[in-house]
């Protein structure tokens, strides 16, 4: 009795905090500016089998996508022997399944048990191409603390999940021989059939039993504190890769988004449009492009709290190859720092942050101001080296696009604040009064003569 | 060779099959203006009905909107959409990468539909409709020919296997560098960063590039943009292979063979 009692405690604890979690993380995506996503959605849903389930952009290289398809296979079909899990801590019972689906069970968890093994392959692979190996993409500085760390823990956390399995089924294995009647048959399974005699034979029932709930629990704690571990990791793209993939944008990947409101007030000047079809729409809007994560749209928020900091974008990235400042996997990660801590100032109703000139008692997203921006975490060089290449774009796993951000940073410092590269200005100045990017002294057509 | 201006055509009553648009770089610069002739020479040897807008060109505004001057873009683009739309322009070929971006997938948004062809998949079709012949031999058969897939035509639209489809046209042996089609490096010049330096770092991006196509030891590097051109070039020049390797567009290697 006394063990149902404590799986509800458990679990109805850990799930009111990551739902809390959760909303947080919804709340923050939605800090962004509301976007309407349009197009095919038999494409969208094409994406989401292809890139989220499929993982085929991962197969660019081959051994990391191998490893990764292990530990993400073993994940998913782990949730299978989850629900019973669950089912047996609500109800006191052990394997509800395995007398019903007989052999089938037998070969359920039999492959679990092998995935889980491939997953431990992969985890230590994984460990060692982090620390030992001298992988570029690794070694960045965009990940010195926490993301480093993070990536760390969570191969550990998948060890201890791993441990968890083969304690739980390895013990259970010796004590159906010796209490069939409370230990139904699972059939031999495949690793812990023999792994299980040869660790725990031989030892007293007592401590079998011991070793089996030890390992039910170990198995069952760390799934909950990996759900509520998740909001803090980039961890999340296990869940944000599949909304994210989903609403990627389908636009042509040259087409940058258009400024109706500069389109207008141009088309007034050339006389396009009536004047008045103009003044109710921007008339006293002064602020272009983002300096905030309130002007990008909550699609490249929901991008930054996607990114798994694996750094493909920043290995294909020319600016990055020769050396430059700008990492297109430190601009997510900026955002999404930046979105966090806004978050946070909201959630705990940081009252000196209220913009006395919006005012209001409660802080807001209309009324918020800490005297910073995302010009705080990313620098001017970081975004002025971009060349558009949209190698980043290519290279994203889960369809993350940093080129929409840096764009959207230039248009704020160029259009708002009126600065920039110093060296771009003669540009604007030529393609704005003479109709080309250089200041020539000829006609446009003077190659002809000498055609 | 007389090259046919829109509103001449117009007043005579004509109005061309294509619209050539031959960009800043094509029209000013001076190595661009070889690839414009080029492309020219092979679209009156085809015998394809075209013009050029000549003064009525304006800049597409690509460079200043990726810099992010929305404004400057919107006053290029919006004067060339009234040019294009006065000629009821349907179709423009153009053999920039930028301009044809610009005009295939910026322009709509403002009001210009336009089918839009980038100059290697106009010879590409016109290999394939017979209606270029190319002389035997030629200085580069059989040659080591390595390609430079430009940001604008590869990764940002697409077009990989096209380029190399005009090459085997020409009996090129191949030899494709490190990094290519959707792993292709950039040249450094895209995003407006042809018009100030590179920002601080070990390398300029173009040197990157030369190195690599350099390491593949080929007579050629066949280009299809005029900025990747100018980029590849500096490269070469400041590593001393002027002698050892030629930076050509694709319009310029058909054309010799013409
Ligand atoms: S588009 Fe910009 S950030 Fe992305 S890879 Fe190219 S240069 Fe880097
Ligand atoms: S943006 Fe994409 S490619 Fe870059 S680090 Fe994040 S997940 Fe990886």
């Amino acid at each position: 009795m006394l063990q149902p009692l404590l799986f509800v405690v458990v679990v109805a604890v850990a799930g009111l905090m990551a739902f809390r979690s959760f909303r947080r993380i919804y709340q923050n995506i939605h800090l962004g500016k509301p976007e309407v996503i349009t197009g095919d959605v038999a494409i969208r849903r094409k994406n989401v089998l292809l890139v989220a389930f499929g993982q085929k952009k991962m197969f660019k290289q081959w051994l990391p996508a191998v490893l990764h398809l292990c530990i993400y296979v073993a994940f998913v079909i782990t949730q299978i022997e989850l629900v019973e899990i669950f089912i047996d801590g609500f109800t006191g019972n052990h394997r509800i399944f395995a007398p019903y689906l007989g052999g089938f069970y037998t070969f359920v968890i039999s492959f679990i048990e092998v995935l889980s093994v491939l997953a431990f392959v992969a985890t230590i692979t994984f460990l060692a191409r982090r620390n030992l190996l001298k992988i570029p993409r690794f070694t960045k500085s965009e990940l010195d603390g926490w993301p480093r760390l993070d990536a760390n823990l969570i191969l550990f956390g998948e060890i201890i999940l791993i441990t968890g399995i083969f304690c739980m089924n390895g013990a259970d294995v010796v004590l159906q021989k010796i209490r069939p009647d409370h230990y139904p048959d699972t059939g031999f399974l495949a690793i812990s059939g023999w792994l299980g005699p040869v660790l725990f034979g031989g030892l007293s029932e007592g401590t079998l039993v011991a070793v089996e709930r030890f390992g039910w629990w170990l198995h069952l704690l760390t799934v909950l504190a990996f759900l509520n571990y998740l909001p803090y990791s980039k961890h999340l793209h296990i869940m944000l890769a599949f909304p994210n993939v989903y609403f990627s944008r389908l636009k042509p990947r040259g087409e940058m988004d258009n400024m109706p409101v500069i389109m207008n007030e141009v088309k007034s000047m050339m006389g396009l449009v009536e004047e008045s079809e103009n003044a109710t729409e921007g008339g006293e809007m002064s602020e272009f492009g983002a300096k905030d994560v309130f002007d990008l749209s909550w699609k490249t928020v929901m991008d930054a709290y996607t990114c798994t900091e694996c750094g493909r974008c920043t290995e294909a990235c020319p600016a990055n190859i020769t050396g430059k400042k700008l990492s297109p996997r430190k601009i997510m990660m900026d955002i999404r720092d930046r979105a966090e801590e806004i978050g946070q100032h909201i959630e705990v109703n940081h009252t000196p942050f209220i913009n006395p000139e919006k005012g209001g008692d409660v802080l807001t997203v209309e009324n918020y101001a800490d005297g910073k921006s995302l010009f705080d975490y990313i620098s001017r060089e970081e975004i002025h080296a971009c060349t558009t290449c949209n190698a980043c774009v290519e290279a994203c796993p889960v369809m993350i696009n940093p080129v929409v951000p840096i764009l959207e940073l230039r248009r704020y410092e160029i259009l708002t604040e009126a600065a920039g590269p110093q060296e771009w200005v003669p540009m604007f100045t030529s393609v704005e009064n003479s109709g080309a990017v250089w200041q020539m002294p000829v006609a446009r057509d003077a190659w002809t003569q000498e055609a | 060779m007389q090259i046919p201006v829109l509103a001449e055509l117009v007043s005579e009553g004509k109005s061309p099959e294509i619209l050539f648009w031959v960009g800043c770089a094509g029209s000013f610069d001076n190595r661009a203006q070889k690839v414009t002739r080029a492309f020219c020479k092979i679209l009156h040897e085809a015998g394809i009905s075209y013009a050029i807008l000549g003064n009525e060109e304006n800049c597409t505004g690509d460079a200043a909107r990726r810099a992010g001057n929305e404004f400057v873009f919107q006053m290029a683009a919006l004067q060339n959409i009234q040019v294009l739309e006065g000629y009821g322009i349907q179709k423009i070929v153009t053999a920039c990468p930028h301009c044809f971006n610009t005009l295939k997938n910026d322009y709509p948004a403002l009001g210009g539909n336009y089918e839009v062809l980038h100059h290697t998949q106009l010879i590409q079709q016109l290999f394939l409709q017979g209606r270029l012949k190319l002389k035997e031999g030629g200085p580069f058969k059989g040659k080591r020919i390595t390609y430079h897939d430009s940001c604008y035509l590869g990764r940002v639209n697409g077009v990989y296997e096209i380029p190399r489809a005009i090459l085997a046209e020409l009996d090129a042996d191949l030899v494709e560098m490190k990094r290519s089609k959707s792993n292709g490096l950039c040249c450094g010049a895209g995003g407006a960063q042809m018009f100030k330096e590179d920002e601080p770092g070990d390398k300029r991006i173009n040197m990157e590039r030369t190195e690599e196509a350099l390491s593949t030891h080929a007579h050629v590097i066949a280009a299809n943009c005029p900025f990747c051109i100018t980029m590849l070039q500096d490269g070469i020049k400041s590593k001393e292979k002027q002698d050892d390797i030629l930076v050509k567009d694709l319009a310029e290697l058909v054309a010799e063979r013409l």
